[in-house]
Order: C-alpha cells, then sequence, then structure tokens
C-alpha cells in the first residue's frame, strides 16, 4: 500500500490551484489539437511541446497528462464524426461510432467514448501505480546486457507486429537508427556523419525529426492529395448523454475493454490496434445475434475506446519503469524527459520520485478533468471539424515551425524541420510506418551505450552480451516474436475480410 | 471508411519510384559504413565508434537490396490515407512546391524580418498555396496568430523568439 501513499503525496502536489490550471489548458490544448483532423494524439504533443519549454517539470507533465489524454479523445470524436479515423488506434471506434452518429445518436456516441476513456484511464493508471515500482524495483537489478536485450525485443515487436510489410518496418527502423547516430559519439567525442557540418555535430533534437516526420511531413502529404469534395460531418444534436439502457449495455463492454487494452500497452507489442481490433471483435461475438452491429451497436464504440485508452495507461508502465517507449506519442514524451535532464529508466521511481508521482496523480486529474470538460463541450469541438483546410494545413506548419525553432532559435532547425518532413512525406508515399522510426531515433544512441558497456565488462568478449539468465530469455522471446506475427494473423484469419482490408490498410 | 484499394501511384506491374527508394537507402547505408571508417577508435574501449555504424549502414544496405527485389516481384505500398486524403488524384507537386518554396523564404528571413513578420508570411503563404483565396483574412489571421505566439512565447514562458526588424516595437 505504500504506492497508495506516494500517489495521495502525488495528488496533493498536483492539486494546487495553479498546477490543476496547467491540467485544464493540457486537457483543452490536447482536445482542441486532437479533434483537428489529421493531427493524432502524437503530433498533438510534438506540436505542443515547446508551450511546455518555459514551465518547472512538474508543471510541464501535468500539462502532458492532460495534452496526452486530451489528444486521444479528440481523435476519437473525429472518428466517430467523421467517417475516416485519423489514428491507427480509433479505426474500431469509427465502424460503429460513425453509423451511431449518422442514426442521430452521436451525442451517445461521444457519451460512452468518454466516459469509457475515463473509466478505462483511470483503472489503468491505477494498475501503472501498482506494477510501474515493481517493475522498476526489478529492473533496477538488471545489468547492461539484460536492458540491451529489453531494448532489442521492444524494438522487434513493435517493428514486426505492426504494419501491412515487416520489411517496411525495418526499413523505418534501420532509418530511425541511422539518425540516431549523428552527432558526437558518446564514447570518444568524434563527430558521426556530420558531414563538417558543426551544427550537426550535436545530437539532432528529437522534437525536430517527430514534428518534421508527423507534422510537416502529414502536411505535406495531405497538400498533394487534398480532397476536392468536403467531408460528411454529423452535427451533434443536444448534450451527449446516456439513457439507462445504454449505460446497460455500456459498463461490461467498458471493462472488457480495459482488460484488454492495458496488458498490450504494458508489454511492447506495438500499442492500441491489437487490443482495440480484438475488443471489437469480442464485443460482436458477444453481441446475441450480432445485436445492432453493422447499424451502430454501442457496445462496438464502448469496448474498443476503453481498450484504446487502457492501452495508453499501460504504456506507462514500461515508459517510466524501464525509460522504453512502446508508442509514438510514449517516444515523444521521452524526449521530453530529456529535455528536462532526466534519464528514465529504472532508476526514475527512486531519484525522480516525486515528479513520478505527481506525474501519476496528474493523469487521474487530467483523466477527470477531461470527462467533466468534454462531455459539455463536444458540440463546440464538433464546429472544430469544420475549419477550413487551408487554415487547418497552413496552421499546421506554422506551429510546426515555430515548435523546431523556438527550442534554440537557429534557422538550421528549421532546415532540418524541412529535411525530415521530406522524409515523412516519402515514408507516406512507400508507407513506411512511423512509429519504428521515431523510436530507432531515441532508442539507438541508449542501445549503443549498453551495447558498449556490456562488451567493456567482458573485455570484448561477446559473452558479455548473454552472461546474464535474463537477457537469454529475452533473446528467445526476440526469436519468438518473429514467429508471433504469424500465429496473430492466424488467430484473426477468422473475421470478416472485409475489416481484414481495413485493418491491414492502416 | 474509404475501403477503395489504395490505388497507389504507378499503375503499372510496378511500382517503379520504389527502385528509387531502394537506391537511395543503400546510398545512406554505405555512406554510414564509410563514415563511419573514418573515426578513430578510442583507447579502453573494445567496440568503438565505429561498430554500430558498420551494422546499421550494412543491415540497411540489405533492406535496400530486399525492397528492390520485392519490387522486382510486384510489391507495392499502400499509401497511407486519411480525412483529407483523396488517392484517386496523382499527386498535386505544385501545391508541395509552393509549400516548400514559403518554407524556405522563412527560414531565410527569420533572423533578419524576424518571427512575428516570417511566421506572418509563412502561414499566408500556406494559406494561399493550399488554395485560400480570401488575402485580407489571411493576413490578419497570419498575423494575430504570428504576433501572438511571439507574446505568449515572451510573457508567458520567458522565451524571446527573434524579434528581427521589429526589435522595440514588439
Amino acid at each position: 500500500m505504500e504506492s497508495l501513499d506516494l500517489l495521495l503525496g502525488g495528488l496533493e502536489a498536483a492539486a494546487t490551484p495553479e498546477n490543476l490550471m496547467w491540467a485544464a489548458i493540457g486537457v483543452l490544448l490536447g482536445t482542441f489539437v486532437g479533434v483537428l483532423p489529421g493531427i493524432g494524439p502524437a503530433m498533438a504533443v510534438a506540436l505542443l511541446l515547446p508551450v511546455t519549454y518555459g514551465l518547472e517539470p512538474a508543471q510541464a507533465f501535468i500539462m502532458f497528462a492532460g495534452i496526452y489524454y486530451g489528444g486521444m479523445y479528440g481523435g476519437s470524436t473525429t472518428s466517430i464524426l467523421l467517417n475516416t479515423p485519423g489514428e491507427s488506434s480509433s479505426v474500431m471506434t469509427a465502424i460503429e461510432g460513425n453509423k451511431m452518429a449518422k442514426r442521430g445518436r452521436a451525442a451517445q456516441a461521444l457519451a460512452t467514448a468518454a466516459i469509457g476513456s475515463f473509466i478505462a484511464g483511470t483503472i489503468g493508471t491505477m494498475l501503472v501505480v501498482f506494477l510501474a515500482p515493481w517493475l522498476a524495483g526489478i529492473a533496477v537489478e538488471i545489468g547492461a546486457p539484460s536492458y540491451l536485450a529489453v531494448t532489442v525485443l521492444a524494438m522487434v515487436l513493435v517493428t514486426s507486429v505492426l504494419g501491412s510489410s515487416r520489411l517496411r518496418g525495418f526499413i523505418g527502423l534501420f532509418l530511425g537508427l541511422t539518425i540516431g547516430l549523428v552527432g558526437l559519439d558518446l564514447n570518444t567525442a568524434q563527430a558521426r556523419l556530420n558531414f563538417d557540418q558543426p551544427l550537426l555535430a550535436d545530437r539532432i533534437d528529437i522534437v525536430v525529426v517527430a514534428v518534421g516526420v508527423f507534422a510537416l511531413g502529414e502536411a505535406l502529404w495531405v497538400a498533394a492529395h487534398l480532397r476536392r469534395k468536403p467531408l460528411e460531418i454529423i452535427p451533434v444534436s443536444g448534450q451527449p448523454w446516456m439513457g439507462r439502457d445504454d449505460f446497460r449495455r455500456s459498463w461490461k463492454p467498458w471493462l472488457r475493454g480495459t482488460a484488454l487494452g492495458f496488458p498490450f500497452g504494458a508489454v511492447p507489442a506495438g500499442g492500441a490496434e491489437t487490443p482495440t481490433f480484438l475488443s471489437y471483435v469480442l464485443e460482436r461475438r458477444l453481441a446475441k445475434d450480432g445485436g445492432e452491429f453493422g447499424k451502430g451497436a454501442i457496445e462496438g464504440v464502448a469496448g474498443p475506446e476503453a481498450a484504446n485508452n487502457a492501452s495508453a495507461a499501460g504504456t506507462f508502465v514500461p515508459l517510466l519503469a524501464l525509460g522504453l517507449p512502446v508508442t509514438a506519442t510514449a517516444t515523444i514524451m521521452l524526449a521530453a524527459f530529456q529535455s528536462y535532464g532526466i534519464e528514465p529508466g529504472p532508476q526514475l521511481m527512486t531519484d525522480q520520485s516525486d515528479l513520478v508521482w505527481t506525474l501519476l496523480a496528474s493523469l487521474l486529474i487530467g483523466n477527470l478533468m477531461l470527462l467533466v470538460l468534454n462531455l459539455p463541450l463536444a458540440p463546440l469541438w464538433a464546429k472544430l471539424l469544420r475549419t477550413p483546410r487551408p487554415y487547418l494545413y497552413a496552421g499546421i506548419l506554422f506551429f510546426a515551425s515555430l515548435g523546431a525553432y523556438a527550442a534554440n532559435q537557429r534557422p538550421f532547425d528549421l532546415v532540418l524541420l524541412l529535411v525530415f518532413g521530406a522524409l515523412g512525406f516519402m515514408m507516406r508515399r512507400f508507407a513506411i510506418p512511423v512509429l519504428p522510426l521515431i523510436l530507432g531515433v531515441i532508442l539507438g544512441p541508449l542501445m549503443e551505450l549498453k551495447f558498449r558497456e556490456a562488451l567493456s565488462l567482458s573485455d570484448g568478449e561477446a559473452s558479455g552480451l548473454v552472461n546474464e539468465p535474463l537477457a537469454v530469455i529475452v533473446y528467445a522471446i526476440v526469436a519468438l516474436a518473429v514467429v508471433v506475427p504469424a500465429v496473430v494473423r492466424a488467430v484473426r484469419g477468422p473475421t470478416d475480410p472485409a475489416e481484414q482490408k481495413e485493418l491491414v490498410s492502416r | 471508411m474509404n475501403t477503395t484499394p489504395s490505388s497507389a501511384p504507378g499503375t503499372g506491374r510496378q511500382d517503379r519510384a520504389q527502385y528509387g527508394l531502394a537506391g537511395l537507402l543503400g546510398l545512406i547505408g554505405a555512406y554510414t559504413v564509410y563514415d563511419a571508417s573514418t573515426l578513430n577508435v578510442g583507447f579502453a574501449d573494445p567496440v568503438g565508434p565505429r561498430a554500430f555504424p558498420y551494422v546499421i549502414g550494412t543491415v540497411l544496405v540489405g533492406l535496400a537490396a530486399l525492397l528492390a527485389v520485392a519490387t522486382a516481384r510486384g510489391d507495392k505500398p499502400e499509401a497511407e490515407e486519411g480525412e483529407d486524403v483523396d488517392l484517386t488524384h496523382p499527386a498535386d507537386w505544385a501545391t508541395v512546391a509552393k509549400l516548400t518554396a514559403t518554407l524556405v523564404f522563412t527560414i531565410a528571413t527569420v533572423d533578419t524580418l524576424g518571427w512575428a513578420i516570417s511566421g506572418a508570411v509563412l502561414f499566408v503563404g500556406s494559406a494561399w498555396a493550399l488554395g485560400s483565396r480570401t488575402l485580407i483574412r489571411d493576413v490578419i489571421v497570419g498575423f494575430v496568430m504570428s504576433v501572438g505566439s511571439w507574446y505568449v512565447f515572451y510573457v508567458g514562458l520567458d522565451i524571446p523568439l527573434t524579434p528581427g526588424v521589429l526589435d522595440g516595437v514588439l
């Protein structure tokens, strides 16, 4: 129960009026940006990162918690009201959610998404509170070889489980690792891949990479393929609320979705796509005679939305306990930690205990605020979907440049932004997934450090990489992970081929 | 949901542009290996700064080769879809070029003109490139955003963005 005491301490620290204000600003900004079509949670966090530059770490993290959950909720609003989801994690929500909206039940769909997100987020965060310290306690003991093995595991899982083409996943990963090489070598202080540019001797700021690949790349990609006809937007009539019957039908899917989502977030198996898909399939199977599925079943919104949020909460377990990000959003949060000179890892829970517990407490607060603010504001958010597209994408360009420029105030960062924007465009054209790239950029240097540490200890003997039992076990899992995707495909096999296609095409 | 099979650019049996990508990847990989070979190995460091780039560069060259083979066998990428993306038309390169030019202009002028002006130009130019034809409104929105962000950073976050020619005015 020590965790509960610490959490209460964190709540006390986070619940000052000023901090609550930062949380509210975060939730509003996050939802605002998340609702805008084409902007997912990862881009929302990356674009809003500069806003936190001038803040103390604790306040920045409080705001982040708000931005994170706000961005996710905003994303589901978009996918329910427009028939084309922005993020892979809200594909499943969109199927039934949009059909509900078309039948005039947009308010109920938004409500079940909001309440389901709240419940899943709260349960998920509480699980993080108990699991992360426990895992960190174990992880403090593990040495460089095992740590290296776990990093390899995260990379292989993220790269091979997600996406339709493993070849393209690995191309993304190794491009990211190459970008991570740029700059001074950690041990010998020699510049690598700097093209004799002194400005490249520093490591490339991950914020510039993320904003370039996510925001600028997306804006350029959309600009090249801008839809000529406006999309059909379904208006929200009345306040989002649910009747007794909606509650009766929603609460079980909420809990089942949470149970599915959290483990997938907590182990590095590739974010929210799989659990949201499984939740959708599960609810569909459990519905008698298919229920209303295909015509706008509330269960099909409640389950995947809960799974989505629970998995988002779950990603905090490896992030806080091991310093391992497994989603794009978590990667950018890791970059934010680093910009404050905080190295996430097993020591984080003890070294920066106050900060961690404040962050966890603000996740709970942010979650509650999301519910309180967004249920009444939903009709307003829906209006944002009508933002004229030239303004929307010009705005993304504007804020992407501001974000890249504000950190160091040198035009060179804007040049880099343009380069990574071009890379992001290319990746969208050739269907190379973004997550492995971002993961490679941030984990590459860490991996090299552990690799060299392990081999220094063993005087260069290769056995130094596998002299811990845990490392051997993890490498065995890595080997399995190459086989598991085939199994996952077999599990997904018996479902509707049309959905399969939709999922795979993401 | 847009269920039309993504009409990836290049309607032929092969996506020729993928060869270009494979070539680029191979080039990056090869350069990474070359660059690593110019480094000195430090003392008391059995691995040195070379090993990692060697591995990464070599794998990248290998992946490039695999991509070339896959392309030759008719592999095609499924280009990314999205809310505002319509893949049924060919890519509109003119818009992309205009946006890039606007951004390059911003890069070139941000130090001299300052964020308030360059940022506004960036917004107005991008909005125009994307098809907005309400110039006066665009200029007003652009200036409100750039001057507003300048003050938010200066007053709220204590970060003075480059004032440029407006030094003293802001």
